[in-house]
């Protein structure tokens, strides 16, 4: 495996095979085997770096280092540990199922599949590239296909909510690029290896205050100010209250093959920007926030949880689940970033609560877009409707697939033995001896998660049946193959979760290490 | 190790395995579901017997049998998360309980359930039930036993909705999960707080586990925020997920309403084994709840832990409060659920005033004779066409004589009828231990007055059920029965009730012997269980008199239920109840179970379905709102912008260029097209340059 440019090829097969697709106007029918081919072919090389992966090691592997611009810095640098190789397991995994989900639909599928692989392109370039430079394009190029995505093949407000979508997100990003041209500035490195280095050793608010010192200004605040910056960025995209007024308008108006991507994945793109920069960049401006963060995580948990509840639609309903579940995400990790002096074994617990996060970030990522699968099935079967009452009692007509949807549901809402449990529960196990406090406060969130899904399927799937529905077909056989595989994977991570965990504790040792000043 | 404690696994794991095969086989195959659920459960109560036999003879370093198992699950941080599970006679009497029940609960199922289409995913969720509760029994850690836990709540949540067309039985299970979930909320705080305390979730470990000495002197000497000890906050918390999970107050609203599922899911479920699994999680995490300071040095005569008069408190006052309520219900299932809740209480309080082997005897007959009742009540039920109001009944001993006999010995040993019948002696050593308790005396009297109550609504009950005369034929269907199962026959209800088959006779029979004997197991003479528990009998000293005294009461509450049920009986369903004519208003708070449902409608419900909608409001109209303006401001700017372009720039740059066309109009005229003109030009410029360049230069 040596030498060769594994993750460089990950990234240019769909983006070439992009370019491809997006020329076959004239064979759509094989244009769409030929992307489905592509991002099978990705998920193929994804497990050869698996399974050539080092798990012991929490260095970066695979990596690849260029020089590119050299005067300004510029260095074309990959590399993947834990993290980013969970990361790409699951956008090679998600992909898939969401153009499979689109499979039967032939509205210009041929720019469709296109437009899927310049964004699991995008995402590859993401979660591999460790010099903001190329990292930025990536990041970007990420949000145009999606952009698109929504636009042409949305629901009735597609156009207001794509453009929301993006101006939103792109208001992040400009935080995000003026405060790492703050730090080139400030260090003269893009890398952000190199930039945790010297934040590890303290330099980096000293080396900013030199470079922009204002007279009044004072060391730490204009740190700050740099690290609110970047932090909107990622704030953004994760979403953390209040920022997130974009997404449930986004998912719900997205179709929802392109929903499972937006949920499945891109929503990782936070919280893995929270983790491989933010919190190893500044660490210590993450520490003079912590309480307010900390609840800030809280707020996100409780209000996104109770907001789902009063919503009747079921794509938004999810869509507020999906702001929860990224919730435990942010507790853990800003809990995991504190300086805890007075807790056993600090190590051990930012360990737990960093490896449930990477866990977490995994299984609602299979979990959150297998459901918006289901209802993209649903929604196929009824004509559109998708609204919380516009069913009932459909279990009689549909059981297979209340009870496929079902072990997704109870999935999503921590049931043991599924893959979401293991990953709350480290979260918990790691937050609450670091930030007692708003942990338990957090249970409030999983407690109204439960309350939701059930009462989703209580309307939908009990009572007594809507004649309507009494023709409803139940899922095909083709149909079967796409759910069944994910569904075993969701009882394989929850009963044996070493199969995630191995990959990614040896990363999360280090990262604690990296956190520990 | 012993061969049997390696295999343990096999007890939970057997039902499993029969949910996975009957959940998976595509024809729904009814003899193949039955039997493998029959098989694996039958296999485990073998398996469960030699467990049993093997903690007999050995003993322990510390006098009791306990071995355990455990391995790795995950690793974090360099560090392994064990399970495992242990075997020790708290095991083995619950597993050998559950299993027996569940066998003749299984059995009986075949004939209640044989009419329904969805037989075998009855028996798949029935399996998988067996499965979570044993898992429980035998977990060895406080994780292993959480995922056990939820998987038994999420079987009860199926099977409470088994019916799932019934709006009421969809309700039903969704309030069930949820109230035991504000409960597991508490359980699991608890468990990661005790995870962080004492570094492992092993209860027991060769010394390293959580409950063992070296953890809980650690922890006792800790102080939490509030200023109690480490381990009474997280004994609170987990008791928190018991008071769930056991129906006590004030999270006992649930239980009620699960009868909403077949009445075998109700013998098993909800009396005989998972609500249980409260008090069980109690027993098994009793050092961590017993322990104090005082009785780490050695000083017994200190007053209890607070965490267990906590415990004693709430299984006190539910005892009483849900006795009183089940004397006001006319549904048969209902005054059943209310006395279970009741008993539940009891066990707690015998938990917490007696210790384990107190609290465990009562579990355990109980477990016996309410399973008992419940499948003699779904035997009636099933006799009577799915009706089940109590003031349509009567006369049933002449129809039914297997059940009603069978019935008749539940409803004594549930009593605390003397000598005879278990659940006089469990109760009793309840009340004897709350006599002595040396906090206070209230825990006392309520048990004996819940003790007159219990036998007072079963003498109700039975009176209605089985004497007088059949009520149910004459009635009109006008006035029917609170909820009549499977929707099935209503040209059935004048028909007269029937007895029911041996598949469901028979284990009532054997369910009524074990009522009788098991309570000469833990007598104050012989002691057996209590010893086998190891916990060896104070002094029975002042056993007698107490039992004089509670032998009265009981004998009161029959007599009085006789006496006002049975000797004059109602002659239509529709009269009024002989209490209700006595004390109107009372009698219609304890119907309405004081209340505690509209109680809860109206405040936490409401405050969260008030709070959803604020959030939902924060979230379109503020948060959403700032965005929007933010996004006019920039919509008005850019209008701005475009207003200056085209008035202001535009306009600026048109007059421009009207002046350079202006100037190129004048500058065209010179372009005439003609060479004489342009020659002429040229010749004058020529000369014009030449007169500079001779003259220009000089000057």
């Amino acid at each position: 495996m040596n030498g060769f440019p594994w993750l460089t090829v990950l990234t240019l097969v769909p983006l070439i095979g992009g370019v491809l697709v997006v020329g076959m106007g004239g064979q759509k029918q094989l244009a769409r085997k030929l992307t489905l081919g592509l991002s099978l072919l990705s998920l193929g090389i994804a497990l050869l770096i698996w399974k050539n992966f080092d798990a012991a090691s929490g260095d970066l592997q695979f990596s690849e280092r260029l020089d590119w611009v050299k005067s300004l810095g510029i260095q074309y640098h990959l590399g993947i540990d834990g993290l980013g190789l969970l990361m790409l397991l699951l956008t090679a995994i998600v992909t898939p199922l969401s153009l499979m989900a689109f499979w039967h639909n032939h509205d210009r599928s041929h720019i469709f599949g296109a437009l899927v692989l310049w964004l699991q392109a995008g995402l590859f370039g993401t979660f591999t590239a460790l010099n903001f430079f190329h990292w930025f394009i990536f990041w970007e190029l990420g949000l145009i296909p999606a952009f698109f995505l929504v636009k042409f093949w949305g629901g009735p407000n597609r156009g207001p909510a794509a453009t929301q979508f993006f101006v939103y997100t792109m208001v992040g990003s400009i935080g995000l690029l003026l405060a790492f041209l703050a730090l080139r500035l400030a260090t003269g490195s893009f890398d952000f290896i190199e930039l945790a280095a010297m934040a590890k050793r303290g330099e980096i608010s000293v080396k900013l205050g030199d470079a922009l010192g204002w007279k009044s200004l004072s060391y730490s605040t204009l740190a700050l100010l740099v690290f609110g910056l970047a932090f909107l960025g990622f704030a953004v995209k994760v979403p953390v209250i209040p920022f997130h007024t974009w997404l449930p308008v986004a998912y719900s108006e997205a179709p929802s093959p392109v929903t499972m991507l937006l949920t499945g994945v891109m929503s990782k793109m936070g919280v893995y920007g929270f983790l491989r920069i933010l919190l190893p960049i500044f660490p210590e401006q993450v520490r003079l926030v912590l309480t307010p963060l900390l609840w800030l995580a809280v707020l996100t948990i409780v209000l996104s949880a109770c907001a789902a509840f009063a919503q009747r639609d079921l794509k938004r309903m999810l869509a507020y689940s999906s702001i929860n579940h990224l919730g435990y995400c942010l507790l853990a990790m800003f809990a995991a970033a504190g300086a805890a002096t007075m807790v056993n074994q600090p190590e051990l617990q930012k360990a737990a609560a960093l490896n449930g996060v990477l866990l977490q970030m995994f299984n609602h990522g299979l979990t959150a877009s297998v459901l918006f699968l289901f209802v993209t099935l649903l929604e196929k079967r009824s004509g559109g409707l998708r609204g919380l009452d516009d069913f009932g009692g459909i279990r009689k007509v549909v059981p297979v697939f209340t009870g496929l949807m079902g072990i997704s549901l109870f999935s999503s809402l921590g049931l043991p033995g599924l893959n979401g449990f293991v990953g709350e529960f480290l979260v918990f196990k790691g937050a609450f001896p670091l930030a007692p406090w708003t942990t338990a406060v957090a249970t409030i969130g999983l407690l109204v998660t439960a309350v939701f899904l059930l009462t989703l399927i209580q309307r939908v799937f009990c009572g007594p049946l809507n004649e309507k529905w009494a023709k409803l077909p139940d899922l095909t056989a083709s149909e079967l193959w796409l759910v069944i595989p994910s569904t075993v994977l969701m009882f394989v991570v929850g009963i044996y979760p070493q199969l995630v965990l191995g990959v990614i504790d040896a990363t999360v040792v280090k990262l604690v290490q990296q956190l520990n000043f | 190790m012993n061969w049997i404690v390696q295999y343990l696994w096999l007890i939970p794991a057997l039902p499993l395995v029969a949910a996975g095969i009957i959940a998976v086989s595509k024809q729904p195959h009814r003899k193949l579901a039955a039997s493998l659920a029959i098989g694996s459960m039958g296999l485990g109560f073998v398996l469960s017997l030699m467990a049993f036999l093997a903690t007999l003879g050995h003993h322990g370093e510390h006098g009791q049998f306990r071995e355990v198992y455990n391995f790795n699950w995950l690793q974090f941080g360099g560090q392994w998360l064990q399970l495992g599970w242990v075997l020790d006679p708290l095991t083995a009497v619950m597993l050998m309980m559950v299993t027996f029940v569940g066998s003749l609960i299984f059995i009986f199922s075949i004939g209640y359930m044989a009419h329904d289409q969805n037989f075998t995913r009855f028996f798949c969720f029935l399996s998988l039930f067996a499965a979570g509760m044993l898992g429980v029994v035998i977990a060895n850690s406080l994780l292993l036993l959480f995922i056990s836990w939820e998987l038994v709540g999420l079987t009860s949540y199926l099977l409470i909705g088994f019916w799932y067309h019934k709006p009421s039985a969809a309700a039903a299970a969704k309030k069930a999960f949820i109230t035991t979930r504000i409960g597991d909320m508490g359980l699991l705080l608890g468990m990661v707080w005790l995870y962080a305390q004492s570094g492992t979730l092993l209860f027991y470990d060769g010394g390293k586990g959580c409950l063992e000495n070296d953890a809980l002197v650690r922890m006792v000497a800790q102080t939490a925020a509030t200023g109690m000890a480490v381990t009474t906050a997280i004994g609170l918390l987990i008791f928190l997920g018991a008071v769930g999970k056991s129906g006590q107050l004030p999270l006992h609203v649930w239980l009620p309403d699960a009868m909403e599922g077949p009445t075998p899911v109700s013998a098993l479920i909800h009396a005989a084994t998972m609500v249980a699994a409260g008090v069980f999680l109690v027993a098994r995490v009793f050092p961590l709840m017993e322990v104090t300071l005082d009785s780490l040095a050695g000083n017994a005569d200190g007053l209890p832990s607070t965490a267990l008069q906590v415990v004693t408190w709430v299984g006190a006052l539910t005892a009483f409060f849900a006795a009183t309520i089940a004397v006001a219900q006319n549904d048969i299932k209902r005054i059943l659920a209310y006395s279970t809740v009741s008993q539940l209480g009891y066990m707690m309080m015998g938990l917490g005033v007696g210790g384990v082997a107190i609290g465990m005897f009562h579990l355990i007959t109980h477990a016996f004779f309410k399973a008992l009742l419940f499948l003699g009540s779904a035997s009636v039920i099933h006799g009577c066409h799915e009706h089940q109001d109590i003031r349509f009944m009567g006369g049933l001993k002449k129809f039914m004589p297997v059940t009603f006999l069978t019935y008749a010995i539940g409803m004594l040993a549930l009593a605390g009828f003397p000598l005879f019948f278990s659940g006089f002696w469990s109760k009793d050593e309840i009340l004897h231990a709350a006599h002595g308790w040396s906090v206070s005396h209230w825990p006392f009297y309520l048990g004996c007055a819940g003790a007159l109550l219990t036998a007072f609504y079963m003498t109700r009950q039975v009176a209605l059920v089985f004497f007088g005369s059949y009520r149910g034929g004459h009635s009109h269907s006008s006035h029917r029965s609170g909820s009549d199962l499977k929707s099935a026959d209503t040209s059935a209800h004048s028909k007269e009730p029937h007895e029911s088959p041996a598949v469901m006779t028979v284990p009532l029979i054997v369910l009524a012997a074990c009522a009788v004997l098991l309570g000469f197991l833990g007598t104050p003479w012989w002691p057996a269980f209590q010893g086998y528990l190891g916990q060896h009998h104070g002094s029975a000293g002042g056993v007698v008199p107490l039992m004089v005294g509670s032998t009265l009461i009981v004998f009161a509450g029959l007599g009085l239920g006789w006496w006002l049920y049975a000797k004059r009986q109602r002659k239509t369903a529709d009269e009024p109840d002989v209490l209700e004519v006595v004390r109107p208003d009372i009698f219609a708070l304890l119907r309405n179970k004081y209340f505690f449902d509209e109680a809860y409608e109206k405040t936490v419900i409401a405050l969260h379905a008030w709070f959803a909608r604020a959030c939902d409001f924060l979230d379109r109209w503020v948060w959403g709102g700032a965005v929007m303006l933010v996004s006019a401001i920039t919509v008005g700017l850019s209008w701005l912008y475009r207003a200056t372009d085209e008035f202001v720039v535009n306009l600026g740059f048109d007059a421009g260029c009207k002046g350079i066309r202006q100037g190129g109009d004048g500058l065209s005229k010179l372009h005439t097209g003609r060479v004489q003109n342009y020659l002429r030009v040229i010749g004058v410029a020529l000369v014009v340059l030449i007169l500079f360049l001779v003259w220009g230069r000089k000057a």
